[in-house]
């Protein structure tokens, strides 16, 4: 039943001679929950930054639902079908909850000029879609009475929904979060840990690049585990777990566990 | 209930305060005319003219937060579009486009406007293409670059050929002429003795009133809100697929094009055009209305055009007269004074109200 969504063959983007990404390769099946981890510099963020076309990768190919993917701008990643959130959160803060969902929902829409100054019906339309759309998104995410606040007087937790919410919009084929639980308590993760799982169980494919090991281990359907930018272990989380080659990235040469 | 800022735009009170502002819209030139006398009611007409230059500079430096320093040059290509147009000038350089047209050019504002916010929108594009990629204090100083150029290039143009009459200014712009009637001239309406002034000011205010509308429709579009997120955070609105460069250009395009409808007016109503008009203090000054009513709010920022427009005219009538009954001369040049004034009311606006007099709830300085 699954099928490969996004598959990436031998990657590689050195920087000055000193190898960020050597030779990675993952598929990532649609319907799961993937999960990056691996110790500081193993080179997470550059694979992030290559795939959401900020970097150019010196070689290697990526495939998405089977497509050729090789976007030249950042704008065109979230029309591809990969749509991202922020390490450290970057919603429009002066605009409404709903506003910044409405921006995500840019992408597949077409309304221009002319709409917005004649507010023919099919415009109006399209405005009115946009926004039941948005609501029902801030809904999904539990932000439903949330509307019309600013962003930036939403908590913290808050503030981590609303952006999985505005990159929702988008209609990705494939949900990339750059360390959602970064700087959440105890309780706040738990709540998006069930979140994750809900967006799953609907349908999406999400990638989890993170920090927290005890979060990736609980809510990731399969691991990759990157170290000085090549992949030493992919696997389900049980698996990974006991690898000898991760333990010793994690806790040095020699450790036992 | 959490301290939270809910922005919840109350529909009745906006739709109360659109008809407070048709009401004052109307009625201002007989209000201010029956105080002041008609150079008030000039005053007014020229409020109106930076009203729409302001609306235009609101969605280049309020929605889509670019600093732009050089607007007055979208200005002063509307200006200079209509009155070479619409004066003699060009016929007398060009013998023979004045054997083709022996009566005068006399060209039609249906046909001026247009083609001046269309020429002004292709400066907007000329002058956004290469500076889309800087930011914040780099584009700042390009743009104001770029207005000079626009102003030297006018003063210039009088050699080899004369297209401009350089420093001199071009004369003898015709009067906007509508549907039969001269608004140049004082006209009997309905039995009503109408001013020159007076006519002009309900063109302009008719104008205005189409500008803030068609800025009030893209505010709450699609395309309004990509510019505000562009404003709020760059990266993130690429991330959510907006294509900033073109949402950029497309604002400064639309900005332009109401700069240039703003100037071909100006042109008119004034009948004469220089270089001298579109100095760099006037795009600071269009700047400082936006900044100081509120950017990226309309209200304030018609608020900001009429304080700044009528204030300096207030205090060099004042200033006068209040001199001579406070000393019984005048000591200090009006002038000054109004000068000084004017550099104070921005300081005290800028301490303690740096989001402008009246900003907007939601907020937009960038």
């Amino acid at each position: 039943m699954n099928h490969p969504l996004l598959q990436i063959e031998k990657v590689n983007k050195q920087f000055g001679g000193v190898a960020a990404l050597d030779d990675v390769s993952l598929s990532i099946e649609a319907g799961e929950i993937y999960g990056l981890i691996g110790p500081n510099g193993a080179g997470k963020t550059t694979f992030f930054n290559v795939m959401t076309g900020l970097y150019t990768p010196d070689s290697g190919r990526f495939q998405l639902d089977g497509q050729e993917y090789q976007p030249t701008a950042v704008h065109q990643v979230a029309r591809a079908g990969i749509a991202r959130t922020f390490q450290n959160i970057r919603l429009f803060n002066a605009m409404s909850a709903l506003e910044n969902v409405m921006v995500g929902r840019h992408v597949r829409t077409h309304n221009g000029v002319w709409a917005a100054l004649s507010g023919h019906s099919r415009g109006r339309e399209e405005e009115a879609q946009t926004r039941a759309h948005a609501h029902r998104l801030l809904a999904y995410v539990g932000l439903a009475g949330f509307a019309n606040y600013r962003a930036d007087s939403l908590s913290y937790g808050h503030q981590r929904r609303l952006e999985i919410a505005r990159a929702l919009a988008t209609e990705p084929r494939l949900l990339a979060l750059d360390e959602p639980a970064a700087g959440m308590n105890a309780s706040e993760k738990v709540q998006l840990r069930s979140l994750l799982e809900k967006i799953r169980d609907d349908g999406h494919t999400l990638l989890l690049i993170e920090h927290d090991v005890k979060l990736v281990m609980g809510v990731c359907d399969r691991i990759s585990v990157l170290d000085y930018g090549r992949v030493i272990a992919v696997g389900a989380p049980a698996e990974v777990r006991r690898h000898p080659q991760v333990i010793q990235a994690y806790l040095g040469a020699g450790a036992h566990v | 209930m959490s301290l939270a800022t809910a922005v919840s735009p109350s529909s009745k009170r906006a739709s109360l305060g659109l008809l407070l502002f048709a009401l004052a819209l109307v009625l201002a030139p007989w209000i201010v005319g029956h105080a002041g006398g008609n150079t008030w009611v000039r005053t007014l007409d020229f409020a109106l003219l930076y009203i729409m230059l302001a609306l235009g500079l609101n969605i280049v430096v309020g929605y889509a937060g670019l600093l732009d320093m050089g607007f007055i040059a979208f200005y002063a290509v509307g200006a200079y579009l209509a009155a070479l147009l619409s004066s003699p000038h060009l016929l007398q350089q060009f013998p023979a486009l004045l054997a083709l047209l022996p009566e005068g050019m006399h060209t039609s504002i249906w046909l001026i406007l247009p083609l001046a916010a269309l020429l002004a929108a292709g400066f907007g594009v000329i002058l956004g293409a290469p500076t889309l990629r800087l930011r914040g204090d780099y584009l700042a100083i390009v743009t104001l670059g770029f207005g000079e150029i626009i102003r030297i290039l006018l003063r210039n143009l009088d050699r080899p050929v004369n297209l401009t009459n350089g420093p001199k200014g071009i004369a003898q712009v015709d009067p906007v002429t509508l549907l039969g009637v001269n608004l140049g001239r004082t006209q009997e309406l309905f039995g009503l003795r109408l001013p020159s002034v007076y006519l002009y000011y309900y063109l302009f205010a008719a104008l205005v009133v189409l500008i803030l509308f068609a800025c009030i429709r893209l505010e709450r579009s699609r395309i309004g809100r990509a510019w505000m997120a562009i404003r709020e955070d760059e990266e993130a609105a690429q991330a959510m697929g907006l294509n900033t460069l073109r949402l950029k250009l497309l604002a400064f395009a639309i900005g332009a094009a109401f700069g240039g409808i703003s100037g071909a007016l100006f042109a008119s109503f004034q009948g004469f055009v220089s270089p001298e008009s579109f100095t760099l203090n006037e795009s600071i000054a269009v700047l400082a209305m936006v900044v100081l009513g509120g950017m990226g709010h309309i209200p304030g920022v018609i608020l900001g055009c009429v304080l700044l427009a009528a204030l300096p005219e207030a205090l060099r009538a004042s200033m006068g007269p209040l001199q001579q009954a406070l000393f019984g001369q005048v000591l200090v040049d009006p002038e000054i004074i109004r000068q000084l004034f004017y550099g104070l009311a921005l300081i005290l606006a800028m301490l303690y109200r740096p989001a402008g007099l009246w900003p907007s709830r939601t907020g937009g300085a960038p």
